[in-house]
């Protein structure tokens, strides 16, 4: 009798196994943390005397002033956008602080300089300042809370003529470029959110790279929300001459937070003649917790530009964090025989939601583009692909190739596809398909089969599912990506 | 007077004539709904690319008389189909029912007017259930204008148990030789239980004047039963058509739709697959071919609300000239419809360089367990393929039209009725000039 109990414990005992799947739904968000550093913001709401004080706080001149007021004016007539496949509860606008810099008197010469708070807390995401200068030889401009509070490299890079800093140091020290580029892709007028952050960002990147130079290393930023009710408003805007080439990382964590935060960020590139720009991202603000609670709201406008023959844009792109994102990083290939590319990995869980994917906009000749979606949706959550892929009337030769597929895990979550394809060019050839499936039990079964448990099984297939965008990004950011990947998914990545 | 004070004027006029209580109540609902949205604009995201408003700014009759004495049946004879002495035919002039001229010829069905079912002791459960159905997919006041005004539609029941002899077919023609007609053409079909049938239906205008007609069939198909239907459009360049076709599948079945468009000033197609039972098979066909300034739109809907469906699509167009070809498909898998096998493709061939091509498939799938692709391609003939032709000695005239003509049969393949088959493919030579 015994002994015939106990066989049937043996027997069940497999069964209590957790079902990867479920397991990673209870996961946590590791990032989440909050710095103790005071901060000096502005109060809170939106209006001119707002941009007034951010500009004059950042010692603005008088034309920067001017494009901000005018952004702020086209902003007032515009609506938010109601398109997307997300849903969210109206923002007040007014209920926003969009000026908070961390207090730093005098502004650092060296690392070694910087308030030890925020050297943890990057210490905490694994991507030590001191460390990655020293092991991986990347040039980081860390930008907390909307200011830049450290940045390295910056004399090997200035031996090259590359200028990489931040933007309120931009603006100060070659006014005559962030004039002539700003704004240029992506005008004040172009959308609600853009011309939101035109009117009230506070800092970013700028970078510029000299005719025929090719950066000797990858550029990257971590961007970091802290204070609460901070929105956070960053500029980018990368500028290629003539034969150049950078390969620029973008990188995000947030630390956990109740009460949802605003996002809004611009990114501009623009390419010459034979230039190319490499684009990387991955961005893992925070989520929301497990009843879909807080979270960052990512409203980003990147587009980049073509200009020249022979250029190139490639955006590569890991999104995992966010509770919702709203993103379309975009090319436009003016130029003849120009390249734009997009990779991007979209993963949601729990309660979030993202409506990303990009815009291919075929004017010049012989141009081409590639576009790689996947999307891989969990437990409540909704993920959508939403792309144009437009070749205008004098694109001859046009060609354009996109794939978006999705996979989901759980039957609560949603998997959506919006591609738009218009030609007005009939030499043009322009291919797109999707696929939506899930892991299939056969797929599963092969591992099984060969010694590898389900969760393991799960991890290859995922792995494997997102390899095609995961190879293009650069062998710093792919480790992080994996990491990532693996935490967002946790339980089903190994 | 603007579209909205005229429509409104028209409508009042017509709800005071007599009507059933459950048709007056509908069209009431229904003109609310149109007055809060009016006619779609190109700032609507279903039209998108179709300009359909500029019609509405011209004078045009909206023919409420009942019978359309100046249409003849010697006026007909031209625009019939092959084998239509045979066949049950369903003729709407000016988007009115005329019985004179439609027949019911097989015994295995029964065509009477929407009315008349109603007030039918048997049919009026059906109409009360399925009449407007297709409301829910269409918030763009279009199909809601349609409704608002429905007066002498048609109601087509194909009996339990038995398949049709012969087809039927239904001929949607404007008279625009004494100015430009507004048509709304309304039909509701049941298919019973274990029954066929199958069906063709053609638009034509007569007259140099311009004619819209907003075209609403719904069709309902129980369990076991098979429907096929042929759209065939060939209409003149000064007509403008916007249909929707809502099949709605309650049992298990089998729904199998072709739609050819082959002439026309402008065409707007909706098609609507609504899978409410498990194990339906639906498959959906599109043939264009635009030339000159034709603009030809097709938005296609599958919804599987039941697990286990599976759904066939493939679209194909070739536009020349001017010509503008749309196609939107979009497959709704929902959370309940697991198993859900849902299939979708558009190719499209650009000859000329002003023929110009947008394309939106789209995919929103809530179940996990489900296979589901789409696919679009957009480009020109293949140049190996008319390589190979000429090195053969034929020329590049021939050459294309083969290639296009061999582009088109997949599509003309899946017409089942022959008679109806031969008379597509020979338009289809003609035009292409074989």
């Amino acid at each position: 009798m015994n002994t015939d109990t106990a066989q049937l414990d043996n027997l069940q005992a497999p069964e209590v196994e957790l079902d990867p799947i479920e397991s990673h739904v209870n996961s946590e968000y590791k990032y989440g943390f909050v710095t103790d550093i005071e901060s000096e913001s502005a109060p809170k709401g939106l209006n001119e005397d707002i941009i007034r004080f951010i500009s004059a706080k950042k010692n603005e001149p008088e034309w920067m002033l001017e494009w901000r007021l005018k952004a702020y004016s086209h902003w007032l007539k515009m609506k938010e956008p109601g398109w997307a496949n997300i849903t969210f509860p109206p923002i007040n606008y007014q209920d926003v602080i969009y000026y908070s810099a961390p207090k730093q008197k005098i502004k650092p010469k060296s690392l070694d300089e910087v308030d030890p708070e925020l050297i943890k807390t990057f210490e905490k995401l694994g991507i030590s300042l001191e460390e990655q200068k020293r092991l991986t030889g990347v040039a980081v401009d860390a930008v907390i809370d909307s200011i830049s509070i450290g940045t390295s490299f910056k004399e090997q890079l200035a031996e090259l003529g590359i200028i990489f800093c931040s933007m309120s140091e931009a603006i100060q020290e070659h006014p005559e470029l962030v004039r002539q580029y700003l704004g240029s892709v992506v005008p004040v007028t172009d959308n609600f959110f853009s011309a939101l952050n035109s009117a009230v960002f506070s800092d970013g990147s700028f970078c510029f790279i000299p005719k025929g130079v090719r950066c000797p290393m990858e550029l990257s930023t971590y961007f970091r929300i802290n204070a609460e009710n901070t929105g956070q408003f960053e500029r980018t805007l990368i500028v290629a001459e003539e034969g150049s080439y950078v390969s620029y990382l973008e990188g995000c964590t947030a630390p956990m937070r109740d009460e949802n935060q605003l996002h809004a960020a611009v990114v501009e590139i623009i390419a010459l003649d034979n230039a190319e720009v490499k684009y990387s991202t991955v961005q893992n603000w925070y989520p929301g917790d497990k009843e879909g609670k807080g979270g960052i709201y990512n409203f980003v406008t990147k587009r980049g530009i073509c200009k020249g023959v022979n250029s190139k844009i490639s955006w590569t792109q890991v999104e995992t964090g966010s509770s919702i994102t709203w993103k379309y990083p975009s090319v436009i290939l003016q130029g003849d025989n120009s390249n734009g590319e997009f990779y991007s990995v979209a993963v949601t869980n729990n309660y979030q939601q993202a409506d990303t994917g990009t815009k291919m906009i075929h004017l010049g000749k012989n141009t081409r583009s590639r576009i790689v979606s996947k999307g891989i949706s969990a437990g409540y959550s909704n993920n959508s692909y939403r792309g144009l892929v437009r070749v205008g009337k004098n694109a001859s030769n046009a060609r354009n190739f996109s794939q978006c597929d999705s996979l989901l895990l759980g039957d609560k979550c949603g998997a959506h596809t919006f591609p738009y394809i218009e030609v007005k060019n009939n030499t043009g050839i322009v291919e797109h398909e999707a696929t939506t499936s899930k892991i299939g039990e056969d797929q599963i079964f092969y591992c099984n089969q060969r010694g590898i448990d389900t969760e393991k099984a799960v991890a290859l297939i995922i792995n494997g599912f997102a390899k095609e965008v995961m190879n293009q990004l650069p062998m710093e950011f792919a480790v992080e990506a994996q990491k990532l990947l693996a935490i967002s998914l946790e339980g089903s990545v190994g | 007077m603007d579209t909205i004070a005229y429509l409104k004027e028209r409508f009042e006029q017509l709800q005071t004539n007599p009507v059933n209580q459950h048709i007056k109540q509908m069209r009431d609902e229904a003109f609310t709904e149109f007055t809060q949205t009016g006619i779609p604009t190109v700032k609507h995201e279903e039209w998108k690319y179709t300009r359909i408003n500029d019609f509405f700014g011209k004078d045009y009759h909206f023919t409420t008389d009942l019978k359309e004495k100046a249409f003849t049946i010697s006026d007909l004879e031209p625009l019939q189909l092959p084998g239509h002495e045979e066949a049950n035919l369903v003729v709407f002039i000016n988007g009115h029912f005329h019985p004179e001229l439609s027949h019911t010829r097989s015994e295995e069905l029964e065509i009477i007017s929407l009315q008349e079912a109603t007030a039918h002791p048997q049919y009026s459960v059906i109409v009360k259930k399925h009449l407007g159905h297709s409301a829910a997919y269409h918030k763009d006041g279009i199909n809601a204008l349609n409704t608002a005004f429905i007066q002498e539609g048609v109601f087509i029941h194909v009996f339990k148990s038995r398949t049709a002899s012969h087809p039927v077919y239904l001929y949607n023609i404007t008279d625009a030789r004494n100015g430009n007609i507004f048509a709304q053409p309304r039909c509701l079909v049941h298919v019973a239980q274990n029954a066929q049938v199958q069906m063709a239906e053609t638009f034509a205008t007569i007259g140099a004047d311009e004619s819209f007609t907003n075209q609403v069939i719904e069709l309902v198909v129980e369990k076991d039963a098979v429907l096929d239907f042929y759209k065939i459009q060939n209409d003149a360049p000064n007509s403008k058509v916007v249909t929707t076709t809502h099949v709605h599948q309650v049992g298990k079945s089998v729904a199998n739709v072709v739609t050819v468009s082959l002439n026309g000033g402008l065409i707007r197609n909706n098609l609507n697959m609504v899978m409410s039972a498990e194990f339906s098979e639906a498959n959906m066909y599109g043939l264009y071919l635009g030339d000159g300034q034709t603009h030809i739109d097709n938005h296609t809907v599958v919804d599987n609300r039941q697990p286990n469906c599976l759904s066939n699509e493939l679209y194909k167009g070739v536009l020349n000239g001017n010509a503008t070809g749309v196609f939107n498909g979009k497959i709704f898998v929902r959370q309940i419809a697991q198993k859900t096998n849902a299939y979708q493709s558009n190719r499209n061939i650009l000859l000329s360089e002003n023929a110009s091509v947008n394309t939106k498939p789209q995919l929103e799938i809530f179940a996990d367990d489900v296979k589901c692709s789409h696919g679009c391609t957009v480009g020109r003939l293949d140049e190996d393929a008319l390589f190979y032709m000429r090195s053969r000695g034929i020329e590049e005239k021939t050459a294309t039209a083969l290639l296009l003509h061999g582009f088109a049969l997949d599509i003309l393949d899946k017409i089942n009725h022959e008679g109806v088959r031969t008379f597509v493919e020979g338009f289809i030579t003609k035009k292409l000039d074989l």
